[in-house]
């Protein structure tokens, strides 16, 4: 059986045959020897309770799939990972893949390939302003200027605070302009109500 | 005049605590599912093609015999998936996030039924990322239907295991596109998959899949309630039942409606009950009918009805029901850069027309946008697009999923219809609306 059809993900195994990582039996025959130690500084990542909510997380959503498919579990393992600790450090990174019999490697594949997870420290508030087409027919674009002028920021640039970009589409459109802050959606913007949502942020 | 006189998606939306399950099981709630579980397998997926279902999600494929495609257990004794499509990302589509939010249960039920039919014990749904307060509602659902006894080991009672979960996707627009979405599930990267083989046949984990949008599996509570027939009726030509379209842009009143088959896209911009027309004074140059992706039309081409079939003949598509208008004072050239954009922005990098041709085009727009383009950056924006997928007719992608069709098409189609607005730019060396390019209401205020 191939974990997958697609000949460039396939990994060696030192199994007889490359392409084979699961036996008969439905064991994973890929588990790389350095990840199977914990890394000594783990403990410094998460709390005893957010190891604990870390550990139940994982194996709740491991039990949503196939036991021949832990790696699956990657998007809402890093969603765990980043509700916990608000962006996905290396150290955390390296816990999700030994869990998901993956490695590392693969992780961050899939971390940098979306972009709502964050493998640097965002700011406290990350701010997604839509600026594609039905937003901007109802002033998106003059939204932006007028939130880059009050935070001081350039769209796309992040200081301590806050980090503002602009994102897609946020299935707002009928009631455009929107944005986001940190996933919490506000639309039908207007500049009182843009100066009443920031005031709100702590 | 056909304005839809009766909801038929919508009908249950304003009511308070509808996305409760207790409201929605006194108001009938279930009731179809099990009335659909006294049917064989068979019987339903018979059902659902007469009903004339057609997939919601953008390619409006027939429901039924999509289904129709899995093969029999003898045959392929792997196990079954549904796979529910909440990743609405298109640009200008704002309906499968309503019913999530408003109407929960009414997908709950619809997965019951399909599932049944199609012998799936699992359904995962994929919603989109950004869509925080829609998919808690919907977690709240699901973990009510589980403490209800609806899903788990006996779905209502019947000697059927089926188990739903939500999977929330990291915000990557190709996810929506159905063997990216598969990919995805399985924990990867989006990077879709060469066709064939199709998912009905080697889907997620390599195990024959059906991937249905949120408001077609929605529809089919209504179909069992009242009849594939009267579904069927309600429709026009091939296309059975009601849609949901979302209408933005310069418009009155921008907003989610359901509109009947036949309604016309004149209806829809200017009727009272929908857009209530344009800001006094302004009126429609352009209209983008079925999300960005799909070839834009000029105020001429209105009197097309919302029925799928209906725009073949226009060479757009009737898409995802993302409506979005632009009066006569709107900068063709920005809007296109803006659509150009995204494009650039969610193409996975995995073909290169797309991965190229799209930040190329983008590049030639800003150009052209800012009066630094020349008529050979013009020409070279349309062979660009042609590269990536030739136009009309719609198809005929040089990619291995849709999204390079779906950033060639708005190039090939507004400076086929608007050329106009570009040739302006190259002469005048700068744009023609200035620093006002979006219309009668881009002002933020």
């Amino acid at each position: 059986m191939y974990a997958t059809n697609r000949g460039w993900e396939r990994t060696w195994t030192g199994a007889a045959d490359p392409t084979v990582l699961i036996d008969a039996a439905g064991a994973d025959l890929y588990e790389p020897a350095a990840m199977s130690e914990p890394h000594a500084s783990s403990e410094a990542l998460f709390t005893a309770s957010e190891q604990q909510q870390f550990d139940k997380g994982i194996a709740e959503l491991l039990s949503h799939y196939p036991p021949d498919r832990k790696s699956a579990a990657m998007l809402p393992a890093l969603r765990l990972l980043q509700t916990l600790k608000g962006w996905l450090p290396p150290e955390g990174m390296k816990q999700v893949a030994q869990k998901l019999h993956t490695t590392v490697e693969k992780a961050y594949e899939v971390a940098t390939f979306y972009v709502m997870f964050h493998t640097s420290p965002p700011g406290k508030y990350t701010i997604d302003v839509c600026t594609n087409l039905s937003c901007a027919l109802r002033g998106a674009e003059g939204l932006l200027s007028y939130l880059e002028e009050k935070l001081g920021l350039r769209a796309g640039t992040k200081n301590e605070r806050y980090f503002l970009r602009e994102t897609e589409c946020l299935a707002s459109c009928g009631t455009a302009p929107c944005f986001q802050v940190n996933e919490d959606h506000h639309e039908n913007l207007t500049k009182a109500k843009v100066d009443q949502i920031l005031e709100k942020l702590a | 005049m056909s304005v839809l006189t009766e909801k038929v998606m919508m009908r249950d939306w304003a009511r308070a605590g509808q996305n409760t399950l207790s409201v929605y099981k006194q108001h009938g709630g279930y009731a179809q599912a099990k009335k659909a579980l006294e049917l064989s397998p068979p019987q339903i997926i018979d059902e659902v093609k007469k009903s004339q279902l057609r997939g919601r999600g953008g390619a409006g494929f027939p429901t039924g015999l999509k289904w129709s495609f899995v093969p029999s257990i003898d045959k392929n004794p792997k196990p079954r998936y549904l796979a529910i499509n909440a990743d609405e990302s298109e640009p200008g589509t704002a309906k499968d996030r309503f019913i999530l939010e408003n109407d929960p249960h009414l997908l709950l039920e619809g997965i019951a039924i399909a599932c049944y039919a199609l012998n799936a014990h699992t359904c995962y749904i994929y919603s989109r990322g950004e869509f925080k307060y829609p998919s808690s509602v919907l977690d709240k659902a699901i973990a009510d239907a589980y403490a209800d006894g609806i899903f788990g080991k006996k779905l209502l009672g019947k000697d059927f295991e089926l188990n739903v979960y939500q999977v929330r996707g990291a915000g990557a627009y190709i996810c929506g596109e159905e063997t990216a979405l598969l990919e995805s599930l399985e924990g990867k990267k989006g990077w879709p998959r060469l066709k064939p083989p199709f998912p009905a046949v080697v889907g997620l984990f390599g195990c024959p899949t059906v991937v249905n949008n949120v408001e077609t599996i929605a529809a089919l509570p209504r179909i069992f309630e009242k009849g594939a027939q009267w579904f069927s009726d309600l429709g026009l030509g091939k296309s059975g039942g009601t849609r949901l379209v979302t209408l933005s842009g310069t418009v009155n009143q921008p907003g989610t409606y359901e509109v009947a088959m036949n309604t016309t896209m004149k209806e829809l911009i200017f009727e009272k009950e929908y857009g209530n027309g344009l800001p006094e004074g302004r009126s429609v140059k352009a209209v983008i009918p079925g999300g960005s992706s799909a070839p834009v039309l000029t105020a001429d081409e209105l009197d097309v009805k919302l029925e799928f079939d209906a725009f073949k003949p226009l060479q757009s598509m009737a898409g995802s029901g993302g409506i979005i208008v632009m009066d006569d004072t709107t900068c063709m050239v920005r809007c296109l850069w803006r659509v150009a954009r995204f494009y650039a922005e969610e193409s996975c990098g995995q073909c290169t027309p797309c991965r190229e041709g799209q930040p190329w085009m983008t590049r030639l727009l800003r150009k052209i946008e800012e009066g630094r383009g020349t008529e050979e950056d013009l020409e070279t924006l349309t062979n660009v697009a042609q590269a990536i997928a030739p136009w009309p007719p719609i198809g005929l992608g040089n990619t291995i999923c849709a999204l390079g069709d779906a950033g060639a098409l708005p190039v090939q189609s507004f400076v086929q219809k608007f050329k106009k607005d570009f040739l302006d730019h190259i002469s005048l060396k700068r744009c023609p609306y200035g620093d006002k390019p979006w219309g009668a209401l881009g002002e933020f205020r």
